[in-house]
């Protein structure tokens, strides 16, 4: 459940959002027919559901099929639309824009490429939201509401409200449960810049329901979404500042990843402010005026529209999880332990709603827990997981494991093999050499503690490691893996070779010299 | 003049020839009236208060070099601390500093503040190092050395580190009075080590050990390149805090554990420098084993151009580094030398190189701050930075000299201040000892 109906009425009726919703075209009549059919009869059960889950985003559709495939009997409960965030407001829009973004920018650096520049590159806007929208309906149709139900999934479309510990009215029913997941994700932290809600604004939740394309863009928040968008709009020609109140882009990440982030968004054309604070909003003359604040100097900036990417809060509201027992925080969301049980032993929680890191990915693997742990008496501990994440710039920005920071905090000693993009040949053939692998591991050990690569397909990358992490693949097992030639990938593998070079400590060689001498 | 005549072969005629050069810039941008020198040549610039504190330490190389009189050392010095300790601090934004720290740029004349700029917990450091200097050179019983020794005193012990530290565990970056503390610190390895030995060893307001080891825990052990090296991409975070404190064969407990110092990391990040410019990725003019320095510093404006097919985009003054970036080809001839005690052979190499290849950018001997052969101007080293940097000028005489005759850090080494800051960091073993 995304809350994002409800949200969008609240917004439109204070002016926040523009009323109209996509374009009602055909793709989007295939998308809303696969994720909330307009004439759906929700089902009738008298009996005790084994689960009922409370969302159908990513977390919700995976808990359910999970359960329904060993057995149980499963409600999936979901207010707005199949997808969550994910196929509807999140990944899949912006993944599907940013890459006909990238096209773009790949037009303009065609002589780089030894490639002429097309003449008269014109983007059409209309046509690369339209063809957002093909492929959010042919990816809608694997979770379609038609597609669970045949699988044995109960699916109701309505609202929540927990009436008891083990009991929910959804759907004009009372459905009875031995076990329950809230899955209802999380939603765009609301702005507190003054004068923006009057000026209206975009989040993630309507931004892919722009038909035009803004002249001028403001972007505030230089996290994840933010940097995304801010480059991908830039690429459609809009002229786009990004304002961002810490002194880099993604606080989060390595400095030397947000410095390279940095340089690309600068060459893409966006306009940079670091160490920013949009302070207040108005109109004028039919234009959003925003006062931007560094280091004590104002500046203003006119533009057409506002975008902000501050973070996202948990949808914790309208369940009625006190009548549950059902602890939770409304910034950090529903309260769980390691095995993700609420402070009601029944019921579980998984995805955004509950989670620190919020992530497609993660929603999914933390739904596989809670049914294991829910269903089968598992002891499945959610801090057991080796959890990548990718931001999709160009180039991409993927992470995996402990930063130095949080290793060092733990007191452990690291140290770090980085290989440059530029000394990789099929990056370098590719024309993608910004960027870096760098590996962390114990210092002295060849045990992998973390790992961040920025590279034109960290996302891709950063699974590698990730296995090697979970798996406890050490630098000098990756050294004797043969890696295809020419990859990207191979910047893996001569991060694992450097680390053997250091093996080399000058005793050995002196002993292998006189071993070659002799 | 063929090169070999306008260039001696003899290093050290080579290197007394650049050094005096650059010590003329400290005597060429003094005010007399104040003891403020200019951050860089040009026209209505204004001062920095670290070229002060750098222009405070090359006095005492001017002296003993033949350069200058002592009595002349002396003088200049004392019109300094006189400035510094006489002018208003307080919260106004005229003051010339709050809580004994000052701001970053103020007005060659009046000495208020300009640019709007930050009370600078960096450069005060970097003054403070000057001062420090010139309090133990100057120890002669004349009044005049008296009462330099007195200012220098004062003006450190006004200081206030614990303030410094805002709400947070380690040093801030700066202060302002529209806007109060700058919302972030250091992260990662920078130029700071000075600033927290300095803060930590202060008699009246010291930061506290922790705020040091906080700081450290920021720290990137990496191997690039094969060389495993505590990274930081400008190359003159590598050479600052180096300036005045002679990190061989002394550790803190980050370089315990790694069994290296902070003198041979910058040996080994030269080094890196060097090999990225091999490399040069990028493609860009001159980069090579004798053309290296890429180090925050001027370059030729923010634009982009189409050079011989190739779109290139060059910044102006920023903080370049190896080899994540930003890269736009401008090279600092300056911080190239300034490696000279780490990697004598490499530095002088390039500065051969800089005289062979790009004599045009060498007027009398100074180096400029920055070159860029690839975007094209009237020779050879294509865009070069107009006048000079006095942060430049100012490292340039004072790591020649301890490459010369190590007297900067010798004279730290004698600083009570110096030693008790670098002890309580958590620094053992070499003179330390």
């Amino acid at each position: 459940m995304t809350n994002r109906s409800a949200q969008q009425v609240h917004a439109v009726q204070h002016g926040e959002l523009p009323p109209s919703g996509p374009p009602d075209d055909p793709f989007h009549c295939a998308l809303i027919d696969n994720v909330h059919p307009p004439a759906w009869h929700n089902p009738k059960f008298a009996g005790k559901y084994n689960l009922v889950v409370i969302g159908a985003g990513p977390a919700g559709v995976t808990a359910a099929r999970e359960a329904v495939a060993l057995g149980a009997k499963v409600a999936l409960i979901e207010h707005d639309l199949i997808g969550g965030d994910r196929l509807n407001v999140g990944c899949v829009p912006s993944k599907a824009i940013i890459r006909t973004g990238r096209l773009y920018a790949e037009m303009r650096d065609a002589e780089n490429f030894g490639a002429q520049v097309p003449d008269n590159i014109c983007i059409g806007f209309s046509t690369v939201m339209e063809r957002m929208r093909r492929i959010q309906a042919r990816l809608s149709r694997a979770s379609a509401a038609r597609r669970l139900s045949e699988v044995g999934i109960d699916v109701y479309f309505s609202e929540a409200r927990f009436t008891g510990t083990d009991t929910i009215a959804a759907g004009g029913e009372l459905l009875r449960f031995r076990k329950a997941l809230i899955a209802t994700g999380a939603r765009p932290l609301t702005s507190r810049i003054p004068g923006l809600a009057a000026a209206g604004y975009l989040t993630n939740e309507n931004v892919f329901n722009l038909t035009e394309c803004p002249r001028r863009l403001l972007v505030v928040g230089g996290g994840p979404l933010g940097c995304e968008l801010a480059q991908a709009f830039c690429r459609f020609g809009s002229h786009v500042i990004i304002a961002q109140d810490d002194p880099t882009f993604l606080p989060n990440e390595e400095r030397d990843a947000a410095q390279i982030l940095s340089d690309a968004l600068a060459r893409d054309g966006v306009e940079i402010h670091l160490n920013t604070e949009v302070v207040a909003v108005r109109m004028k003359a039919g234009q959003k005026v925003a006062e931007l604040v560094s280091g004590g100097n104002k500046i203003s900036v006119s533009v057409d529209e506002i975008l902000t990417g501050i973070g996202r809060t948990p949808n914790v509201e309208r369940m009625n999880l006190e009548a549950a027992g059902v602890q939770y925080d409304i910034h950090t969301g529903i309260l769980v332990n390691d095995f993700l049980q609420t402070t009601n032993a029944r019921i579980y929680a998984a995805g955004d709603v509950c989670l620190k890191h919020k992530f497609t990915h993660t929603a999914d693997a933390s739904a596989r827990i809670a049914v294991q742990n829910a269903l089968f008496l598992g002891r499945k501990r959610l801090s057991a997981l080796t959890i990548p994440w990718c931001t999709y710039t160009d180039p991409e920005i993927a992470h995996v494991g402990l930063y130095v920071r949080e290793a060092r905090q733990k007191g452990i000693p690291v140290k770090t093999f980085t290989i440059l993009m530029h000394d990789v040949d099929r990056a370098v053939t590719d024309g993608e050499e910004d960027g870096f692998v760098k590996i962390h591991v114990r210092d002295g050990t060849d045990r992998i503690l973390g790992a961040t690569v920025v590279a034109c397909h960290a996302g891709e990358m950063i699974n590698g490691l990730s296995l090697a992490i979970d798996a406890r693949i050490g630098l000098r097992a990756l050294a004797q893996v043969i890696h295809t030639y020419p990859t990207q990938a191979e910047a893996i593998k001569m991060a694992a070779d450097a680390y053997t070079r250091t093996r080399l400590t000058p005793t050995l060689k002196s002993l292998t010299r006189r071993w070659l001498a002799w | 003049m063929t090169v070999a005549e306008q260039f001696p072969q003899s290093d050290e005629e080579l290197l007394d020839r650049f050094q005096r050069a650059a010590f003329g810039y400290f005597l060429d941008q003094f005010n007399s009236q104040n003891g403020l020198v200019a951050d860089t040549s040009r026209v209505g610039a204004p001062a920095s208060i670290a070229v002060v504190g750098f222009a405070l330490s090359c006095y005492p190389v001017g002296v003993e070099r033949g350069w200058m009189s002592r009595a002349d050392a002396a003088a200049r010095t004392l019109v300094t601390l006189r400035f510094f300790w006489n002018g208003v601090q307080s919260e106004h934004p005229d003051a010339i500093g709050y809580k004994g720290f000052y701001y970053h740029f103020l007005d060659m004349k009046t000495g208020k503040r300009v640019w709007q700029s930050e009370v600078s917990l960096i450069d005060t450091s970097l003054l403070l190092a000057g001062v420090l200097t010139a309090s133990v050179y100057f120890c002669e019983d004349t009044p005049g050395e008296t009462e330099i020794r007195e200012r220098a005193e004062a003006i450190y012990r006004r200081v206030d580190w614990q303030w410094a530290r805002g709400s947070a565990s380690t040093a801030r970056q700066g202060w302002k009075p529209e806007s109060g503390f700058i919302h972030y610190g250091w992260d990662g390895y920078d130029e700071a080590i000075i600033l927290y030995v300095l803060g930590l060893a202060s008699p009246t307001h010291p930061l506290p050990e922790n705020s040091y080891i906080n700081w450290t825990a920021t720290y990137q052990w990496e191997n690039i390149y094969d060389y495993e090296f505590l990274y930081a991409g400008p190359l003159f975070i590598h050479h600052y805090s180096q300036t005045w404190i002679d990190f061989a064969g002394i550790r803190d407990r980050f370089m315990r554990e790694k069994k290296s110092d902070y003198f041979e990391n910058s040996r080994r990040a030269t080094y890196v420098q060097r090999e990225y410019a091999r490399r040069n990725p990028y493609g860009f003019e001159g980069y090579g084993k004798d053309c290296w320095g890429i180090t925050a510093n001027d370059g030729p404006g923010f634009k982009t151009l189409k050079i011989d097919g190739r779109e290139r985009r060059f910044l102006g003054y920023a903080a370049r580094g190896v080899p994540f970036g930003p890269d736009d080809g401008t090279i600092d001839p300056c911080a190239a030398l300034s490696s000279l005690p780490f990697t004598p052979e490499l530095a002088l190499s390039a500065l051969r190189h800089f005289c062979a290849r790009y004599p045009e950018m060498i007027q009398g001997s100074r180096l400029p701050s920055a070159f860029n052969p690839t975007l094209p101007g009237a020779g050879p080293s294509g865009w070069v930075s107009e006048g000079y940097f006095g942060l430049d000028q100012g490292v340039l005489v004072l790591m020649i000299e301890n490459y010369r005759s190590g007297l900067i850090w010798k004279l730290m080494q004698r600083c009570p201040y110096a030693g008790n800051g670098l002890r309580r960091a958590g620094f053992k073993g070499g003179w330390l000892s």
